[in-house]
């Protein structure tokens, strides 16, 4: 993975840049010693590194419009980050740019039960969002397993997703609105507590543009009403083919559970180890959750129940208690974790078709051989959002390489199947010259056109998403 | 000149429309099924893209379509229907509104983002679109999304052309997400509430766990809910509803036809059909605690749907919505009004300069020549 050299020309400027900076913010929002900027030099893509010129902490809309018409007169890339969760290396810096943080940008502003929707600066972390509504019964239903950390502002960058959109949507879906500063300072709002665009959908266009746009400083998200209750059931299976026939038969059968979860075999038994969930020994399971009143979650569970036992269960393990229902997500919940115990990984985000999913798993248990880099498979069933976990050695010279290179096999097979190279953490620098393979140059040229107008000097966060070779000319104009 | 005596290009492939793009000279009036004609076009032919049809991937166990632009909406959902599927959002037929006759499209329900009564919940077009390809001013055939529901690749073009009424790039191919249909519904009905108690019911109703899907106060009075899924939870969800909601008076559930014939008339808004009564139509989307006080402001007939957050308003034919309006947060459309009234008011809000801006500079990027659909938009 290359990151275009930083340029000479900014790191001579380095000191008129930071005093610049510190003219239009507080003192303590401008980070430029090289001891502190060191906290900036990555995100959950560690394997990357890099610190920037600087890294600026605003606290408000104002801030963040004074500090990008500095850089954009100074001409320097502008890097925004969340909470510093991605796992595609979207925050990652380079040595001539300035990290924007909006870990300050915390408040809520505005809740509003009526028109079911709150306004919040989008620093604050997806988990407190939820948090500040669920006391009146209500909740915001994205859910990316980094929750407890990651920020509104990255949510919207990546479009995240999580294990309950299958019901509810990812961030796309509901996100009515934003405050949006532009690189050249420019402040801007779309959408808002009304539905749809009355011109074009620029906040469609905004959410998943991975921070190349503008920067997001407040968002209005859709809140809804709390479910009467929910319930998983645990279902084992003795093959991933017949796991994965199940999924497809649930969802034939016209019923919509919130969530149905996959986990293979080697992924099972390392969760077991480390959160001793109490999982069957099978080859695969599911955990499907229902949601309704009791007697709704009986009747879907029981509609369920009858479909899985036209696949031969292992074990068909209903939640009977709150305690129970917990224990069945422990394992879901900790399985990066339990991964991370085994060794270092790299967590692959591919989509398939659902129908594809036995294959795409028996090619990828043969890659596995082919590569002799152990894989656990966890993912979101129900949308076909695989996450494949490629176990490697860090200090081992070269398999990191290796495991990349297995990682980019997968993912080819995953566009060859009919899917995308990412469903919900973004393309950042991880996928970046994965692009040809899902793209002809005319839709990625369509894409950077998007980016032409709103970001002419290709300033903010320009070396990500887009192949370094296909915006080469724009990033050097 | 009409667009009737207007020369006729009807592609049969992408390639041959990418090819006629590439060469155009002429502007173009974009037409699907011809039913939602919305804007005052002045083009200098018709691309029509009925030959762009069928329906190419249909896998129900996934929850997904995938057709070619032309398709007829209603082989599509009959297709569906076949299988207990549907599209989410409940697509809103303009026919009756705008007297139109013609079948619409996939093409033209996508470049309208025309979603019905569901969209309050389930999400407008644009949130079960789930991948476009088109062919843009210049001729370049563009990908982008597909057909898995999960897919952050790039930037989200999907969305950008839901809703850009052709103005971007001819559709040529969209996938959606499906849901299944369901086995039961139920539509509760309050008479004799005013626009503010109506929207006051449907705000409380939207906010308890018992999955509103549907929420519309009609011009004669009638408040109406909607629940849908397995017949035991609807039975049991109208109930709860019902009692949460009795301070706003007795509800009736009404017949399973006549709830079917209500959702249909919201949809279409065909209380405000052409021919039945003079008047402009206007679409006005707000936040719905704001919805009554703008639609006394407007004057005029009002029916609300999605909970309040959009009003139909019927008003004297050449009324300035917008300047009688003054100040507000949403977006007003001009629907059906003479061309005399559509040559003097824009059909779309007018925008803030800096995101009239970001229009233009995509307009200009996408169709540079200004060939597609011309005085629309951007």
């Amino acid at each position: 993975m290359q990151m275009p050299a930083p340029s000479a020309d900014i790191l001579a400027r380095r000191a008129r840049i930071t005093r610049r900076l510190r003219e239009v913010l507080p003192g303590d929002a401008v980070i430029d010693d090289p001891v502190e900027t060191r906290a900036y030099e990555c995100d959950g893509l560690t394997a990357y590194r890099c610190p920037p010129l600087a890294a600026v902490l605003p606290s408000t809309t104002e801030e963040v419009a004074a500090v990008l018409r500095v850089c954009h007169e100074e001409r320097v890339p502008v890097v925004p980050r969340g909470a510093g969760t991605s796992l595609a290396g979207g925050a990652l810096p380079t040595a001539d740019s300035v990290i924007l943080g909006v870990a300050r940008l915390t408040q809520v502003l505005e809740t509003d039960y009526d028109n079911r929707f709150i306004r919040v600066q989008t620093g604050r972390t997806n988990l407190s969002v939820t948090g500040a509504v669920e006391a009146d019964g209500f909740f915001y239903a994205p859910d990316p397993s980094s929750q407890l950390a990651c920020a509104i502002a990255g949510n919207i960058g990546m479009n995240s997703g999580g294990a309950h959109c299958l019901k509810y949507g990812v961030t796309t879906n509901n996100l009515l609105g934003v405050t949006l500063v532009q690189m050249d300072g420019t402040v801007l709002e779309l959408g808002g507590a009304h539905m749809d665009a009355g011109g074009y959908d620029l906040l469609g266009l905004i959410c998943g543009s991975e921070g190349q746009l503008g920067v997001v400083t407040e968002a209005t998200l859709r809140i809804l009403p709390k479910p009467e209750g929910a319930r998983p059931a645990l279902i084992g299976f003795g093959s991933n083919e017949v796991a994965g026939a199940c999924v497809s038969d649930i969802i034939k059968a016209g019923i919509l559970p919130v969530a149905i979860e996959f986990m293979d075999r080697p992924c099972i038994i390392a969760t077991e180890n480390f959160a001793k969930a109490g999982y069957p020994d099978c080859e695969a399971l599911l955990i499907v959750e229902v949601e309704g009143s009791e007697a709704e979650i009986d009747g879907q569970l029981g509609l369920i129940r009858q479909i899985a036992a036209r696949h031969d269960p292992v074990e068909f393990r209903e939640s009977q208690s709150e305690d129970e229902s917990r224990k069945i997500w422990l394992g879901r919940k900790s399985a990066f974790g339990a991964m991370g115990v085994m060794g270092d990984y790299i967590c692959l985000d591919g989509t398939i078709p659902v129908s594809e999913l036995p294959f795409v798993l028996r090619r990828i248990g043969e890659l596995s051989a082919q590569f002799g880099l152990k894989v656990a498979n966890v993912f979101h069933a129900g949308d076909g959002n695989m996450h494949p976990l490629i176990l490697f050695d860090a200090n081992k010279p070269g398999d990191l390489e290796t495991c990349e290179a297995m990682g980019a096999e997968i993912l080819k097979l995953c566009v060859e199947v009919g899917g995308c190279l990412t469903g919900e953490h973004g393309v950042g620098i991880e996928k970046r010259d994965l692009m040809n393979v899902q793209f002809a140059p005319g839709d990625l040229e369509a894409q950077m056109r998007v980016k032409d107008v709103f970001d002419p000097g290709w300033l903010l966060n320009p070396a990500k998403v887009f192949p370094l070779e296909a915006s080469e000319s724009r990033r050097a104009g | 000149m009409t667009a009737d005596t207007l020369a006729v290009i009807r592609p049969e492939t992408e390639a041959e429309l990418a090819g006629f793009l590439r060469d155009a000279t002429r502007p173009m009036a974009i037409r699907g099924g011809g039913t939602r004609p919305v804007g005052l076009i002045q083009p200098g032919g018709v691309l029509e893209t009925g030959g762009l049809d069928g329906i190419t991937l249909y896998e129900p166990g996934a929850l997904t379509l995938v057709a070619r632009a032309g398709t007829p909406l209603a082989e599509v959902e009959a297709a569906l229907a076949a299988e207990g599927q549907r599209l989410p959002f409940e697509p809103m037929d303009h026919r009756a509104l705008l007297g139109t006759t013609g079948a619409p499209t996939l093409g033209g329900m996508v470049a309208a983002n025309a979603s019905g009564p569901r969209r309050v919940v389930a999400g407008a077009c644009r949130d079960s679109l789930i991948g476009v390809r088109f062919v843009d001013g210049t001729g370049s055939v563009v990908k982008n999304g597909g057909r898995v529901m999960k897919n952050v690749t790039g930037y989200d073009l999907v969305k950008l052309m839901a809703g850009s009424w052709g103005t971007l790039g001819v559709l040529t191919e969209v996938s959606f997400k499906l849901l299944p249909a369901p086995e039961s519904a139920a539509t509760l009905v309050w008479e004799g509430l005013d626009a503010a108690q109506a929207v006051a019911l449907m705000s409380a109703a939207l906010g308890l766990p018992w999955e509103v899907n549907a929420a519309s106060h009609l011009p004669d009075g009638r408040t109406a809910l909607r629940i849908e899924g397995f017949a035991a939870s609807v039975d049991y969800r109208a109930d709860e509803l019902g009692k949460a909601l009795a301070r706003f008076g007795r509800s009736v559930r009404v017949a399973r036809d006549e709830g079917a014939a209500l959702w249909q008339a919201v949809r279409d808004v065909t209380p405000f059909a052409a021919g039945q009564g003079t008047g402009d139509i206007w679409r006005l989307s707000v936040k719905p605690s704001d919805a009554p006080a703008l639609a006394q402001k407007a004057g005029g007939e009002a029916l609300f749907d999605w909970g309040g957050g959009l009003v139909w308003l019927r008003l004297p034919e050449g009324t300035d919505l917008r300047a009688r309006l003054g100040e507000f947060r949403g977006h007003a459309t001009l629907i059906r009004a003479s061309v005399d009234t559509r040559r003097r008011l824009p059909v779309f809000q007018p925008e803030p300069a800096p995101v009239a801006a970001l229009s233009k500079g995509l307009r200009a990027r996408f169709d540079p020549r200004g060939l597609l659909n011309p005085g629309l938009m951007g």
